[in-house]
Parts: C-alpha cells; structure tokens; sequence
C-alpha cells in the first residue's frame, strides 16, 4: 500500500508536470495546427534560465521566475515570427522539420552558453518529504502537484473568462469565422505563442526542481507526445487527463515491473491508442474515408 | 523546370526516357567518371567518409521514397536502420551466413519490419504518422537495448569481416567498390520507380490521397507498398553500415540518426532521388569539414571545446534556413544553375 501511495504521488507529479508541457504544446496546435517539437527545449531554456538567474545573478525566486517569463514570451514571439510564419501553407513535413531544426538550435545554444554539466536546482519548494496515508512522500512532488493545479486553474480561467481567452478559442475553432468577427489571428497566433513559453516555464521550473538542471529536461519533453495523443491533440483537458494516465501508468511500470520497461511503455500506450482511437480522449474526431 | 527545346518526341517511349538530350549523356558520363576517380583522389580519411556518405545516400533514397514521394512521414529511419544492421550483423557472427545472403535477409527483415510500424498510415497521417512512427523508433531502440540474449543489450556487437567468392571484403577500397554498387543500384531502381504505374501511384497518395482513391489506387496496398520498398533500402544501408564497420552499437541508430536522415532528404530536395544523395553529401560531409576547419585555423582554436555544440547549431540552422528559404532544396538549386547555364545570356 504504501509503495502504491508513493509510486501513485511520483507518478501524479509528472503526469502533473508533463500536463504542464503538454498544454503549451496543445495551445500552439489549437491555434495554429504546428506541431512544435522544439517543447522540450523550451522547458530546458527555462530551467537554466531561472538556475542562471538564482544561482549566478542572485536574483530572489520571483524575480528570476519573472525574467524566465519575460525570456519565454520573447522566445515565442520571436520563433513565431521569424520561422513559422513563412511557413504557412507548406506540408506538414516541413512543418515538422523546422521545430526539429528549431530544437537542435536551441539545445546548441543553451551548451555553449551553460555547457553539458548538470547542474543542482536550488530548492524554491520546501524539500523532504511527509507521511501520508502510512506511506513516505517527497514534499516537493506534492507541491509540484499543487502548482500545477494552480497554473492550470489559471489558465482555465484566462481561457473562459478573458477578451483574449475566447479570442484564441474561436480561431483555434473556425481562422476565417473569427477573422470576420474582427479577430486578429497573427495577433492571437502570436499570442498562443507567447503562452506556450510562459507555460514552459512553470513545466521547466518543476522539472528542474525534481531531477536537476541539464539536457535530460528536453528528453522529458519527448514524453509530451505520448500526453497529447492520448488526450487528444487539441484538447486542453485532454492534456490534464493524458498526463496523469502516462505519467501514472510509468511510475506503476517502473515500481512493480521495473527492467527499463517504464522507459518505453508510454509509446507503447501510444502505438495502441492510435490504432483504437485515432483522435485520443477527447480529440475532435475528423471523419475521413480513405 | 525549363525543358530543352528542339526536342519532338514522336514515341512514348523516348518521352519516358530518363535522358533526352546529348548534354544529359555527357553529364551522366562525367558523373559515373567522377565516381570511378574519386577514390585515388580523396585522402585515406575522407575516403572513409565518401563510404559513409553512399551508405547513407542508400538510406536517404529510400527514405524518399516514403516521405518525398507517397507523403508519409517517418521519424523511424532509426530503429529500421538498427533492424537492418543487427539481422545482417547477427546472422553473420552468430549464424556464419556467407557475405551478400545476410545481407539479403537483413533487407527482407527490415522491409517487413518497416510494414508492420507501416501499419498506423492506413488510418493516420501528418503529425499523427509522425508521433506514430516516432513510437515506433523509440520501441525498436529499446528492445535492441533490452533484448540482451539476442543483441548484446548496450554492449557492442562485432562482426566478422565479409568475403566474397573467396576473396576479403577489407580497407576503404574494397568497401568504396561495394557501397558505389549498392548505391548505383538504389539510385536505378528509384529513378525508374518513378516512371512506372507503381511510382505515379505513390505520387497520386502523396498529392491527395482522397483523388487517388478515386481514380482506383488504392491507399492500403500502395501505402504498405511504399513502406515495403522504402524499408528495404533502408535495411541495406543497415546491413552495409555492420559489414562497413565491422561493429553495430546501439548508439548510431538513435531518434537523431532518424531525424538527421530527414535533414538530408529536406536538405537535397523532397521526392528527388539525386536530391536525397546530394543531402547525404552535405549533411555528413559538412559537419567534418567544420570540424577540419577549426582544426587548421588557429584563429578559430577556441571554438574547439564547443565543437560538438557549435555542430548541433549548424545542423538545426541549415534544416531551418533550407525550410524557408530554399524548401525544395539542392536538387533545385542546381536544376536552376543547370537552366541558367543553358539558357545564358537570356534570362528564359
């Protein structure tokens, strides 16, 4: 029992925090239909980022969390406007190239600037660990999974209630319909953007926290695909359910199996999912017959 | 594209010849003589290089053929790849099979292996496909590595040196003669894939697969069918890498390696063959060359320490400033020399 409590809060945590990834990850395919591959590295950048900001500058946490969201909203500006703009209308191979190229940049830059070293967080959470139910449990996976209630809370809320909210639901919904009804959709793809960096930066603060600050944070990144299909590519509770479900089902593989087998049974889950339920959880299914 | 002018075909078949005019024999002959004389003019170093440059011209072909031609997306090249080089590797140090016969297996392993992950490309495609088949590179990867009775695990597996009719397959030489055939091969039957009804097929699924199926192609068989032919090729080039190298790790077959080979397809020009070889080319032959500059410039010595770094950026700018600014890559870059030249001093 209490190996189930604690495999279930590791496993909570990450799906938690790959939720968190995942969702940057949707609201940019939502609004735009790229599939960014560059997600991991979004969440490296990050991580060194507030670690260079802590660490080396001396900045308090919020202050260094602030100038990660400053970076990141930058970051996605930038790409947006630079590289995926000219982008439109050609096939979805090259699409999916340009992230992947766009990766392989940011990853080169980050080594040169940070090097290959890992290297310790320093601990913004409380550290240790607490009982419950009889069982052990790192306090800073608990918190992990309290933050990123919170940030999703949030970003429901910005979702529902916000002018520019509902205006990224309608051109994620119909790009010509919200273009009539006086939306501006470079300015909404923009800002989808924009808050895929901001939510890659909570993501990579989290990840940072639990297992250091290196390039294994964009290897985690790959994780994110298993998240989305499962949920369904464009759906953002999709994001929330799929990340428990991947990251549950890890944590179980890797306690009562073990063997490696929790490093690869998430693309299995994957594979399956595609061929029962092509469009995930919660996808919008596309009827097409061919 | 320009065609030459004062050219009346009065049969299909000079219409459907590959070569039409006398300056495309003459380019031909000057090719296949570049290639016999590359060999005594290269170093011992970069001769090496040129074999790994054809093998993964034979890969990058058949890679083609799925992504370029018939439109599907594969982030699994990797895992084929590591298919192809541990059945040939295998069935040659554990087995003993004879030189070109594990060869042959490894080709038909991978082929099959190729339509099994192919299987998701009935009821998926774009970045479903995509996320599917890189899925299945990470499954392959991790039973090459777990799978320890069979491969090794993460150890390496060596392989004896191939012999042929008697005769030692060793040095850069030999293999430079081995590895021009096998691309030659994979190059001719590309080339004239694309003149049969089989190629149009894959053509028709790739521009729309709706239309094709209207027209009687169809999706299911055609698109296992291009999985099946590019798989194969994919599978020799992974068989030659462990006859190559005499040693198959499980590290040269990684998501990297697969995304590498679609740099090198994007990079010559999607759905041209000479393309895919030109991106092969470019791809491996550039990073070396960096890495030979920075060697002999004294001025350039403190970059060394982030070499690998300073690759990797290199690698992801030229996938990003191909995509937007030259999207059919080299293949048409030099298509529009070729066009510039003979139409020159005219501009059409």
């Amino acid at each position: 029992m209490e190996t189930f409590i604690e495999l279930s809060v590791n496993g909570l945590s990450n799906g938690a925090i790959l939720a968190l990834a995942a969702l940057g990850f949707v609201l940019i395919y939502k609004a735009t239909g790229v599939i960014n591959f560059a997600q991991g590295e979004f969440l490296l950048i990050a991580g060194f980022v507030i670690w260079f900001m802590v660490v080396e500058v001396g900045l308090p946490w919020f202050a260094a969390v602030g100038v990660a969201v400053v970076v990141g909203i930058a970051l996605g500006l930038v790409i947006e406007r630079l590289i995926l703009r000219p982008m439109v209308g050609e096939p979805v191979i090259s699409v999916i190239m340009v992230t992947i190229g766009l990766a392989s940049v940011l990853a080169a830059i980050v080594q040169i600037v940070w090097g290959t070293r890992p290297r310790p967080f320093p601990d913004f959470i409380p550290g240790g660990s607490v009982e419950l139910l009889g069982a052990t449990v790192a306090q800073n996976r608990l918190w992990a999974i309290g933050i990123v209630a919170v940030t999703l809370v949030g970003f429901t809320f910005f979702y529902t209630r916000s002018r520019d909210g509902i205006a990224m639901r309608a051109v994620a919904d119909d790009q010509q319909a919200a273009l009539a009804q006086g939306i501006s959709v470079r300015r909404t793809v923009a800002l989808a953007w924009a808050l895929a960096g901001v939510s890659a930066v909570f993501g990579g603060a989290l990840i940072a926290n639990l297992i250091g600050v290196s390039g294994a944070i964009s290897s985690f990144g790959l994780l994110v695909f298993p998240v989305v299909i499962l949920g369904g590519l464009d759906s953002v509770p999709g994001a929330v359910v799929g990340g428990a479900i991947i990251g549950l089902l890890s944590s179980y593989t890797g306690g009562y199996i073990g063997g490696g087998l929790e490093t690869v049974i998430p693309y299995v889950a994957l594979l399956g999912i595609l061929l029962v339920k092509p469009y995930g959880l919660f996808g919008q299914v596309r009827i097409e017959r061919v | 594209m320009a065609r030459a002018t004062g050219v009346y075909h009065t049969s299909y078949r000079t219409d459907l010849a590959l070569r039409q005019t006398r300056a495309e024999y003459v380019r031909l002959a000057l090719a296949l003589g570049a290639v016999a004389a590359l060999p005594f003019l290269v170093s011992p170093y970069w001769l090496t290089i040129v074999n790994h440059i054809g093998i993964a011209a034979i890969a990058a072909i058949g890679l083609n053929i799925l992504v370029g031609f018939t439109g599907q997306i594969s982030l699994g090249q990797g895992g084929f790849l590591a298919v192809g080089a541990y059945t040939s590797g295998l069935l040659a140090a554990r087995a003993g099979f004879p030189f070109p016969l594990d060869v042959a297996c490894a080709v038909l392993a991978t082929a099959v292996m190729g339509t099994l992950f192919g299987l998701p490309a009935l009821r998926l495609k774009g970045l479903y496909l995509a996320i599917s088949t890189l899925a299945s590179q990470q499954i392959i990867l991790w039973v090459v590595t777990h799978w320890e009775v069979v491969t090794g695990g993460t150890s390496a597996l060596v392989v004896p040196p191939a012999e042929l009719f008697g005769w030692q397959l060793n040095g850069d030489m030999t293999w430079y003669w081995v590895i021009a055939l096998c691309a030659g091969a994979a190059t001719l039957v590309a080339t004239n894939l694309m003149r049969t009804g089989l190629g149009r097929a894959f053509v028709a699924i790739r521009d729309h697969d709706v239309a094709a199926e209207v027209i009687g192609v169809d999706p299911f068989r055609f698109k296992l069918l291009a999985f099946f032919i590019s798989s194969a090729l994919v599978g020799l080039a992974g068989a030659l890498t462990a006859r190559y190298n005499l040693i198959v790790t499980w590290e040269r077959f990684t998501l990297d390696v697969s995304i590498l080979f679609l740099a090198m397809i994007i990079v010559g020009g999607l759905g041209s063959v000479s393309g895919a070889i030109y991106g092969a080319a470019f791809m491996i032959a550039v990073p070396v060359w960096i890495e030979e500059l920075s060697n002999n410039l004294s001025s350039l010595a403190f970059l060394q320490p982030d070499m690998p770094a300073i690759q990797q950026l290199i690698f992801g700018l030229t996938i990003v400033l191909f995509l937007v600014f030259e999207p059919r890559g080299l293949a048409r870059i030099w298509q529009r020399m070729k066009d510039y030249f003979r139409l020159w001093p005219f501009r059409y």
